[in-house]
């Protein structure tokens, strides 16, 4: 026997989405975004509340040493009998702060410089030139001499980081800035009367957000696996803050008797670096003024 | 009483190639109210005395060779940049040729309305957006209170228009330069965006320069007309004389090329085929001996090409420059 709604029924559906179709309607529409996030928030989550949710990452407990994933320790122990689980835990902290730290700063300083080059030709010659001259250093290599030369330690890995990656924010930024200024609406603006720092904030900045905001989650996913990089190679994080890059090169020797060493922050890393890159995409599509009307 | 008074006025653009003379000495007077129609085919100066009057020209290239603009009894050539941004968008408006893309697409309607209001008369920002939602009324547009909130890419381009002939008016400007307000519409929004600029100019008494190469947009709302070729003024005349009796070869050839389909034409037996005018409009970069219009008008003589005519007033407030007026006139009848 099949149902029949009422006509009121049907009117309520009409007006107003349940709370299912409203759930359910953004999630369709934008998969990549909803994936991206729910993964990140999970993941955040977890690096927040890590000293909560394990114990102490750098106890050593040779007793249990290299043991694999039980019901005592769910990602098994290290070398020295270190919880795995706390370890990799607290290593999504640093992970997660260095790639989000170096997204924020990149995109203020790339977003400060792109916007000026844009507006005032004659600063855009040199400091592009200086721009080209960083990016065609090997970030990772000026990573090490930056962390060589200084005091290892979280504040330098994030400048290490950061100046690489600012030259590619103010590239775009720059772009977007050179043809928006060519758009009549800039011209109109300056027929209505509107000044030159005006102009760039009030009208050209808002129209860099979307591509300033989709390169920073970009950035973001780079930055995580540069330092994993430099930490991996000796260079990053010190030893005794675990990170996912230190973890697995601690790992390494005892790859064959301890793969779980490796394999679990090496999937935390990679899960990590999809998300923003999932949250990106779709953020990417999401921003088009576009593609915005579908909403 | 005249508010605007062009006089002599030539900007030239100072390029690779050379000198450009994109306007080479235009004169003409704006009374306050009166809508001053500016035609001529593209690239005959039309729209960069537009941007002069504004002092819009690009500053790298282009400078002001000689001249006056006189608005209200100051000199705007001689302005500083502050002051004449004082002036634009408060004083003089403009109103651009690309509807869809004269408005900003991340900023709402609403904001880019009050924008202009705020900043040119001091009004706090919820009295100035109450003078947008007025505006938007005032412009035609339904449901305003709803719109000031959208973007542009929500609004149709004859909608688009509106907002920005709101944006124009919204600070009672004594002048409104249209830089052909309507080309990029469809011909039925063409004649509603027309009508609602001629019953503005009714109502807040706003001068009208109407800037466009439709010589149907010229009869319809204008009451004098300047008519531009290679930079200079070659006719001016109030509109019904213009188009009763054109003076220049120019002129007449433009009318020629309109399309006709009143009864005249029918009787004739056939459609005349339509006359376009040959050849180019000469190159800018080199002075040009003689008339500019010679090597292209079918009543030049020897003596157009030597000696340039000046303008000449032939009654009734029409003024042309040509030697071969009488000619012309006769062909015309």
């Amino acid at each position: 026997m099949v149902a029949v709604p009422s006509d009121a029924a049907l009117d309520a559906t009409n007006d107003t989405p349940s709370l299912a179709q409203r759930i359910w309607t953004p999630i369709r529409r934008n998969p990549t975004i909803f994936a991206g996030a729910v993964l990140l928030t999970i993941l955040v989550s977890l690096a927040v509340f890590a000293p909560w949710l394990s114990v102490d990452p750098l106890k050593q407990n040779t007793i249990n040493r290299l043991r694999p994933p039980s019901e005592k320790f769910w990602f098994g122990t290290d070398q020295f009998g270190r919880d795995n689980f706390a370890r990799t835990l607290h290593g999504a902290r640093v992970s997660l702060v260095v790639g989000i730290t170096v997204a924020a700063i990149s995109a203020v300083l790339g977003l400060a410089l792109g916007i000026l080059c844009g507006y005032f030709r004659r600063l855009d010659a040199v400091v592009m030139r200086v721009m080209d001259g960083i990016m065609a250093i090997p970030s990772i290599l000026l990573a090490i001499a930056l962390i060589t030369l200084t005091r290892p330690g979280l504040f330098i890995v994030v400048v290490a980081i950061v100046i690489p990656e600012v030259p590619r924010v103010v590239r775009v930024v720059r772009a977007v800035v050179l043809s928006i200024r060519a758009q009549p609406y800039i011209e109109s603006a300056i027929a209505g009367g509107t000044r030159g720092l005006k102009l760039m904030v009030r009208h050209i900045l808002p129209n860099t957000l979307a591509p300033l905001i989709v390169q920073a989650t970009y950035i973001c996913a780079a930055a995580m696996l540069i330092e994993a990089g430099l930490s991996f190679l000796g260079a990053g994080v010190p030893l005794e803050i675990p990170s996912w890059g230190n973890i697995i090169a601690q790992g390494r020797s005892f790859f064959l008797r301890a793969p779980w060493c490796i394999f679990i922050p090496g999937a935390f890393l990679a899960l990590t670096v999809l998300a923003v890159n999932l949250l990106g995409d779709g953020l990417r599509d999401r921003l088009d003024p576009r593609l915005a009307r579908r909403m | 009483m005249s508010i605007l008074t062009v006089r002599d006025l030539a900007t030239h653009f100072h390029t690779r190639d050379g000198i450009i003379r994109a306007v080479d000495g235009v004169s003409f007077d704006l009374a306050a109210g009166e809508t001053l129609g500016i035609v001529g085919e593209s690239g005959c100066g039309k729209s960069v005395t537009a941007l002069t009057i504004m002092r819009l020209i690009p500053p790298e290239t282009a400078r002001i060779a000689r001249g006056s603009v006189e608005f209200e009894g100051r000199e705007l050539t001689r302005l500083s940049e502050e002051q004449m941004r004082e002036i634009r968008g408060k004083s003089i408006s403009m109103i651009f040729q690309e509807p869809m893309t004269s408005l900003n697409p991340v900023l709402t309607v609403g904001t880019q309305i009050a924008e202009n209001v705020w900043r040119h008369t001091g009004v706090s920002k919820q009295q100035a957006r109450e003078r947008a939602q007025a505006m938007l009324d005032l412009v035609g547009i339904a449901d305003s209170r709803r719109r000031l909130d959208e973007y542009p890419h929500q609004l149709s381009g004859g909608m688009r228009q509106r907002v920005m002939i709101a944006i124009a008016l919204s600070c009672d400007p004594r002048v409104l330069i249209a830089d052909e307000p309507t080309t990029a519409l469809d011909v039925t929004i063409q004649a509603q965006i027309l009508d609602l600029m001629l019953e503005l100019k009714e109502k807040l008494g706003t001068a009208i320069i109407m800037i466009t190469h439709d010589l149907g947009v010229v009869a319809e709302t204008t009451q004098r007309v300047v008519v531009m070729y290679a930079g200079r003024k070659v006719e001016e005349a109030p509109v019904e004389e213009l188009f009763a009796r054109p003076l220049h070869p120019y002129t007449h050839g433009l009318m020629r090329a309109i399309p006709r389909l009143d009864a005249d034409a029918e009787t004739a037996g056939r459609r005349p085929r339509l006359k376009e005018i040959p050849g180019m409009v000469p190159r800018l970069d080199r002075p040009i001996a003689g008339c500019p219009f010679a090597p292209r008008c079918d009543f030049a003589t020897e003596r157009c090409r030597v000696e340039a005519p000046p303008l000449e007033d032939h009654g009734k407030g029409h003024l042309a420059a040509c030697w071969e007026t009488a000619r012309v006139q006769a062909v015309a009848a």
